[in-house]
């Protein structure tokens, strides 16, 4: 009883700066280690040596296939990850404090539902559209079915006075995301084709093969404004802490602030899951492992909780492509066997603290 | 704080819960606000929180009609505390009073000012020695006295409480209240219990069925009559052997009163 209430209860944690400055060269190192890793595994001063040259930084002599490698192959594909682990996380860390639910993350709302029955429609019933590569269009299917899934749950959920009730919000994105998987099962199923059951699942469980700088750099736009809006709201989103009457009494406007979060999450979850696929538990793990060492202020939780993020996806992805020779797992398969046993860890921790 | 209250109105799915409450606070007093289950004192103080709107009526506070300023400078001024609040998180004491200072702080200025109001906040709420330790670990008067370095923390003119002696013993109670009383900020709290009430409060305002039955100094409301109708207890008011404030003897629940 006293050992706990001394060593739990000091309330020491590392300053913002500092492990802010800390993370950042994490996953500088973990950009370069998973430049370096591959079907071809190279050294990392021919990688230092392409990226300097690209960057105009040194003129140093390189082979055109490493160029082809480090700087068209694996570096959009690595920042692309990174961009997606990192607004994965942030959704995931504003959604929790908004809807005051720890479960919550970025699929929350029937978006990944969504985007699935937009992408099994495009893989099942024939892609083909002119003027449109397989790619562009399964991804704007994708979008356009997690946007149209939002839509029903904002429909689902909002109260005549324009209420956003977090409770009754979780309870439409679950029923809209039930709808979501009982059309793709419908849709794979009786389509007949052998092939497509294989390539849904691998849709569903997300991957970066094949990403594109062009998609890369949308991905990081996004994902960068996404971090500066949610850290323009960090102080509302402190003020939820002990609830919604309690932040209205601190003077946020608790339904505008909701109705722009969940938007804006979803919107920047619609852009991820399109292009990637539905990466599951760097949403749900990344904001309770920050909170544990960095505590709950968002002021921290919001950068730091990126970078974690996207350090975790970085690795991520790496194991994905070079775990089985010859053959890539899909990321969120990585995730998921990281993400549980994270979690169930967490969990066991507050279950011997409570 | 001057605070007007000008008959005002609440209601909920067509059942209305307040009806024509007007009553004047004084700056710098201590109001209690009185009343048995369900009378509308709760809902008569997220009123004058700013928390809802009317349905009819309007509250000024120093003349200025609360529910039209912006929600940060009203909570620049008026702080409130719930009656039980409760978080998931893993926050420390210092982290729960710094909330109080969400509405003074600008969208992207760093955490760090108003330290000096903090301590402040935490030395006049008697919490100094807690701001390291965890809210989870808490007792239920640290809490309430976090909650209350918390609201002080917003530099309020007006502090509303909502029962807030409710889960203290009676210790607790006496020291919070005491705690209240000597801030010398005009409070209107809302009370369960009349003797804390003819204890602490400079004037009382009773309320049944969502109207003012009674409202005025305390020895002019607290009287056998009143507690015989709001309440439906049988009770002598005498005075308090020292401080000579008035001070309640109950026999018991009037006979019929409780039932149906």
């Amino acid at each position: 009883m006293t050992l706990l209430a001394t060593s739990a209860r000091s309330r020491w944690r590392p300053g913002r700066g500092l492990a802010f400055a800390v993370l950042v060269v994490l996953l500088l190192i973990s950009i370069g280690t998973a430049l370096r890793l591959g079907s071809v595994a190279l050294p990392l001063d021919d990688v230092l040596a392409v990226v300097t040259r690209r960057l105009g930084l040194g003129s140093s002599q390189v082979t055109l296939l490493d160029d082809q490698i480090v700087w068209q192959l694996r570096m959009p594909r690595v920042l692309a990850a990174a961009a997606c682990g990192a607004g994965l996380a942030v959704c995931g860390a504003v959604l929790q404090s908004l809807t005051r639910n720890d479960l919550a993350d970025p699929y929350l709302l029937g978006i990944s539902g969504g985007a699935a029955v937009g992408a099994v429609s495009v893989i099942v019933l024939g892609a083909g559209v002119a003027g449109l590569s397989g790619t562009s269009l399964l991804a704007a299917a994708a979008f356009l079915g997690a946007m149209a899934a939002l839509v029903l749950v904002l429909v689902l959920a909002t109260g005549r006075s324009g209420s956003l009730p977090p409770s009754r919000t979780v309870l439409a994105g679950v029923a809209v995301g039930e709808l979501c998987a009982a059309y793709t099962a419908f849709v794979v199923i009786v389509s007949g084709q052998n092939d497509a059951a294989r390539r849904v699942l691998a849709w569903t469980l997300g991957s970066f093969a094949g990403v594109r700088w062009s998609i890369a750099v949308l991905l990081m736009v996004v994902v960068v404004l996404a971090v500066v809006g949610a850290l323009g709201y960090a102080a509302h989103l402190d003020a939820f802490a002990f609830g919604e009457t309690a932040a209205r009494s601190l003077g946020v406007p608790t339904e505008r602030v909701r109705w722009t979060l969940m938007i804006g999450t979803a919107l920047l979850t619609a852009c991820l899951v399109a292009y990637t696929g539905a990466i599951g538990f760097v949403g749900l793990v990344v904001p309770h492992m920050v909170r544990l060492v960095f505590g709950p202020g968002h002021r921290r939780l919001i950068p730091l909780g990126a970078l974690t993020g996207a350090i975790l996806l970085v690795w991520a992805d790496t194991v994905a492509r070079t775990v089985m020779p010859g053959q890539e797992i899909p990321v969120g398969v990585v995730t998921a066997a990281v993400g549980a046993p994270v979690f169930a860890l967490l969990l066991r921790r507050e279950a011997r603290q409570g | 704080m001057r605070v007007e209250v000008e008959a005002v109105a609440w209601s909920v799915g067509g059942r209305t819960i307040i009806d024509d409450i007007s009553l004047s606070v004084r700056p710098g007093t201590v109001t209690g606000l009185l009343g048995p289950n369900g009378s509308g004192k709760s809902t008569l103080l997220n009123v004058v929180a700013g928390l809802r709107s009317p349905a009819a009526g309007r509250v000024l506070v120093d003349g200025r009609d609360l529910h039209r300023m912006r929600p940060r400078l009203r909570a620049q001024q008026v702080a409130y505390v719930e009656q039980h609040a409760t978080t998931g998180l893993d926050l420390s004491v210092r982290e729960v009073v710094e909330l109080g200072r969400i509405p003074h702080r600008g969208r992207w200025r760093a955490g760090e000012d108003g330290a000096g109001r903090l301590a402040e906040a935490m030395r006049l709420a008697r919490i100094d020695q807690l701001a390291d330790r965890a809210w989870q670990t808490l007792s239920g008067g640290e809490r309430q006295r976090t909650q209350l370095a918390r609201a002080l923390a917003q530099e309020p003119s007006l502090l509303l409480l909502d029962e807030p002696t409710n889960h203290l013993d009676l210790g607790h109670q006496i020291d919070f209240m005491t705690t209240v009383r000597g801030l010398g900020i005009t409070t209107i709290a809302a009370l369960h219990d009349l003797e804390l009430a003819a204890a602490f409060c400079d004037r009382l305002v009773v309320l049944q069925d969502g109207g003012v039955v009674a409202s005025g100094a305390v020895a002019d409301v607290l009287t056998s009559e009143l507690v015989a109708e709001v309440y439906g207890v049988e009770a002598t008011i005498e005075a308090h052997p020292r401080t000579g404030r008035p001070h309640l003897v109950w026999h018991g629940v009037r006979v019929g009163d409780l039932v149906g």
